[in-house]
């Protein structure tokens, strides 16, 4: 491990809170003291943790405002928005703030280091709290002593916002470390939604990702947050989500996942509340040598409450993925609706699907069920197509496509809908001609 | 009321649950705790060949060497101490407790599941049962005009080598796990029988006789070989409760189903709620082979087992059907694995529980297919019951899957006796016990066809008797 990881940036011990400087202080130790994942970690199972590294990535170097400009252009996945920010290796970029009538009701959109200033007892409540489960801790210590990019969003309570707020996180440097972090925490009887996008500049540029998400969603909250993760293949990602729901709040997280060269993707929801329903969706297409490790967890801790969770794999040549969901239903926690499944598609022989999707039920009453299945395109289904006229490869590309649409259909947003489409279609396209 | 029912603490180890007072009249006693001279003790009183030794010894390092797998499994088993633990008792002759020593709950647990008066009387450790030795001898006979071979382990590893040494320990090897590696170091008695080629039995062969022969020890090892095209099926255990002072059982369990060969055992484990119940069980499937356990888990404190096929062979096809019932004080994980290394092999895991009061039942599965495989399938399904607001159930498959046109599906529920069903029963005349018991049976009737006869009436009685008292 670098040194450089290892010692938080002096700028930004200068000006912050002491609780601040606390937390960061505590994850640095966290980072240094705990060992890294070995195969025998549960946790980790099926994870190619020997492979891992981190080391020789440094907190990136300030992009040339030519490289700003640019990526703020190209940061054009939905029009339609209430606000955005685009950070290059975590240096702000562009920021474009809120209407003004949304600030008059109180809402607050702001970049992390400007909202550590302006709203320190906000920040003191939720920021760098949630830690994860999952088994990333030594990497959230990371992300915590290092965070210094990303967006607060602050919804109060009865105000609804139909935009989406976008965020971008662009990697640009030779081997940069970058650690976005997107807070969202909406007060009761709200309506809000996020989408959150990872990109890389080029196909080239090496970098290590530790990203943060923190979701609190108040009592009948209505919070739906997307993430596109493209990042190129010279990326190793660690993206460390949580939902907090309370009582009758509505949680929808849709995951499209697409790059990186070994994404480690941990996503925690924690129902506190009864009559919460929180949704969880995630796509991912894998190729070539990329490794998906996917852990959530949905607990639930509160009666009369529903999660429902869909994890689909698609995988080419040598990808490999590997999906661990655990459903908990705590005691006491009557009437819970929990449901898991996880569908992996494998279009070549050498790909490899891992699916542990697990239970831990302490209460009666409850309706859970889980599955997983993985197979190949069915060959009936292709048959029957092709006895209707249909070329093939073109019912082939059908299927394949049918597969990804019921994720991205829950996306809700043609635009944002319609250029993820490009986005797997642009990975897909030449494969798809060879079959 | 039921053995299980009793114990409601489930945290304190309770070794004299069960312990009728035995006088201390062994032949051959080992002692207590385990060392080399234990092991050489061991050999000594079997007159184990050079090899034989060697292999205790070996796996007596092995299993001091393996870690407890206490990072996934139950934290009860930091409760074991294996210095406490007596590794070798030989009876030499029948047991000696007298049946004015069997607690009343017991032989009114016999009664209630209409077992003759005399297999009573074994199966509570009092004495042989000589019914069964005759019939036994008989069968002998019977097998032996065959070619079968069906004796116990010293026996078999002694007088038949060049039959059982090739896959003794080759299945399951000594380091696959702590308790494989214990059972390898102190095993004694157990089965081991050879079906030679095309020879089909029709009638299943029993542990149970086997039993008196050669008392059962805590560590046990069965080895079961069907040659080309031989079929054999294998009963172990019975549904009576099983009374033992022993708070350790760790046996081994090996089938070979060589070419088009068909395998089936069956276990129902009812020991007493004091027992650890550790066993590694596994079978090999050569090609167009089948291997299917089913396996019933209603007694123990701890049992932890996961059957499991290594399809071997191209067309391999292995089978896992479980039921587990787990009470007050109770924890069944129980589980299945499946291997599948060759083409057009196919598994199927069907896996029912029951939690009653606060006991907690776990499946744990794993399904490999790992090579460049074609055209396999699995087929997973585990429901679980749960009958009291406390019970508890869980459920940890891993499946992997690579390959050609292979599908693997899993499946799971979790969901409990609803109301309006209890209610609707007793509307017509049912008691609330009743009402519940059969509902459970129909939860898991499906895979009580799978069963004999005699044993799934039998489970039927203990399923009925263990739902008594959970509901209200």
């Amino acid at each position: 491990m670098t040194p450089t990881l290892e010692t938080p940036m002096e700028s930004l011990k200068a000006n912050e809170p002491a609780w601040l400087a606390q937390r960061r202080a505590a994850g640095l130790e966290q980072f240094k003291s705990l060992p890294m994942p070995t195969a025998r970690d549960e946790a980790w199972r099926f994870a190619s943790v020997g492979k891992l590294e981190i080391d020789d990535y440094n907190p990136a170097e300030a992009p040339a405002e030519a490289t700003l400009d640019a990526l703020s252009e190209r940061s054009n996945l939905v029009t339609e928005r209430a606000g955005r920010m685009v950070y290059v290796d975590d240096v702000p970029a562009d920021f474009e703030c809120i209407h003004h009538e949304l600030t008059e009701k109180g809402v607050i959109y702001l970049p992390i280091a400007e909202a550590i200033e302006q709203h320190p007892e906000l920040l003191e409540r939720y920021f760098l709290k949630e830690s994860t489960e999952l088994g990333s801790k030594k990497f959230f210590g990371l992300h915590a002593a290092s965070a210094k990019a990303g967006s607060l969003l602050y919804v109060p309570r009865g105000v609804e916002i139909d935009a989406p707020f976008v965020n971008y996180y662009w990697t640009s440097g030779s081997r940069s470390a970058v650690f976005p972090h997107t807070l969202i925490i909406a007060e009761e009887n709200t309506k809000v939604s996020v989408v959150d996008v990872l990109f890389s500049e080029t196909d080239q540029n090496e970098a290590l990702n530790v990203s943060v998400s923190n979701i609190h969603a108040g009592p009948n909250a209505h919070v739906f947050r997307k993430v596109v993760q493209d990042w190129n293949h010279r990326t190793v990602s660690f993206q460390l989500d949580t939902t907090v729901a309370e009582r009758d709040a509505q949680v929808k997280n849709v995951a499209v996942n697409i790059g990186a060269s070994r994404a480690r993707y941990e996503s925690q929801t924690r129902i506190d509340g009864p009559g919460a329903d929180v949704k969880m969706y995630s796509l991912t297409v894998a190729e070539e040598n990329q490794e998906f490790d996917q852990r959530t967890h949905q607990t639930h801790n509160a009666p009369n409450s529903v999660s429902d969770l869909l994890y689909k794999n698609a995988l080419l040549s040598n990808a490999r993925t590997i999906f661990s969901g655990l459903i908990q239903v705590a005691e006491g926690a009557q009437g819970t609706d929990a449901y898991q499944t996880n569908r992996n598609l494998l279009l070549d022989p050498t790909a490899e699907a891992n699916a542990l999707p697990g239970l831990e039920i302490l209460a009666n009453d409850v309706r859970c069920s889980h599955g997983a299945t993985t197979g190949n395109v069915d060959e009936a289904e292709l048959f029957y197509m092709m006895q209707r006229g249909i070329p093939r490869r073109v019912a082939l590309q059908l299927m394949v496509f049918g597969f990804f649409e019921e994720v991205i259909d829950k996306i809700d947003s043609d635009e944002l809908a319609d250029n993820l489409r490009k986005l797997i279609h642009r990975k897909f396209d030449s494969r798809l001609k060879s079959f | 009321m039921s053995e299980t029912h009793l114990q409601n603490e489930a945290i304190h180890v309770d070794t004299e649950r069960g312990n009728f007072s035995y006088p201390e009249n062994y032949e051959f006693d080992a002692g207590v705790g385990l060392t080399e001279d234990t092991i050489k003790y061991i050999s000594d009183v079997k007159n184990d060949d050079d090899w034989v030794r060697e292999f205790r010894l070996k796996a007596l390092e092995v299993f001091r060497k393996k870690p407890m797998p206490t990072n996934w499994a139950d934290k009860d088993l930091e409760n074991i101490d294996f210095d406490k633990i007596r590794y070798y008792l030989s009876k030499g002759q029948t047991p000696s407790r007298s049946w004015d020593e069997v607690p009343d709950d017991v032989k009114e647990t016999f009664e209630r599941l209409g077992i003759p008066e005399q297999e009573r009387k074994f199966l509570a450790g009092v004495e042989a049962q000589f019914d069964s030795e005759a019939a036994y001898s008989r069968m002998k006979e019977d097998l032996e005009k065959e070619g079968v071979i069906f004796v116990g382990s010293t026996e078999g590893l002694a007088k038949y080598p060049e039959i059982f040494r090739p896959y003794f320990g080759k299945v399951i090897p000594t380091a696959d796990n702590k308790f494989s590696a214990l059972n390898s170091a102190t095993f004694s008695g157990g089965s081991f029988i050879y079906v030679p080629k095309g020879v089909k039995l029709k009638q299943p062969l029993q542990a149970y006789f086997r039993i008196n022969a050669e008392n059962f020890g805590q560590f046990e090892r069965t080895l079961i070989i069907a040659d080309e095209g031989a079929e054999i099926t294998y009963m172990e255990g019975c549904t009576a409760p099983k009374f033992e002072t022993a708070t350790l059982h760790s046996a081994v369990v090996e089938l070979v189903a060589l070419k088009n060969a068909k395998i089936q055992y069956i276990t129902v484990q009812n020991w007493s709620s004091n027992v650890f119940n550790l066993v590694t069980k596994r079978g090999l499937a050569d090609e167009g082979a089948e291997v299917k356990w089913i396996d019933c888990n209603i007694g123990s404190r701890l049992t932890m087992k996961y059957p499991g096929v290594v399809l071997k062979g191209k067309g391999a096809r292995g089978e896992v059907l479980s039921i587990a019932l787990a009470n007050d004080g109770q924890h069944q994980d129980t589980g299945a694995k499946m291997m599948h290394l060759a083409d057009n092999t196919t598994s199927n895991i069907i896996s029912k529980s029951i939690s009653i009061g606060k006991g907690r039942s776990t499946y744990r599965g794993q399904v490999h297919m790992p090579k460049h495989l074609k055209n396999c399938k699995n087929n997973t399904e585990c429901d679980a019951l749960l009958i009291n607001t406390n019970s508890r159930t869980d459920t940890y498959p891993a499946i992997t899957t690579r390959g050609q046109n292979n599908t693997v599906q899993h499946e799971a529920s979790v969901s409990k006796v609803s109301a309006e069903q209890i209610f609707y029963m007793m509307q017509r005349g049912l008691s609330e016990g009743e009402a519940m018991s059969l509902a459970v049976n129909g939860f898991v009737n499906d895979l009580m066809k799978a069963f004999p006869m005699e044993y799934s009436v039998e489970l039927k009685r203990l399923i009925d008797m263990e739902m008594e008292g959970s509901v209200g």
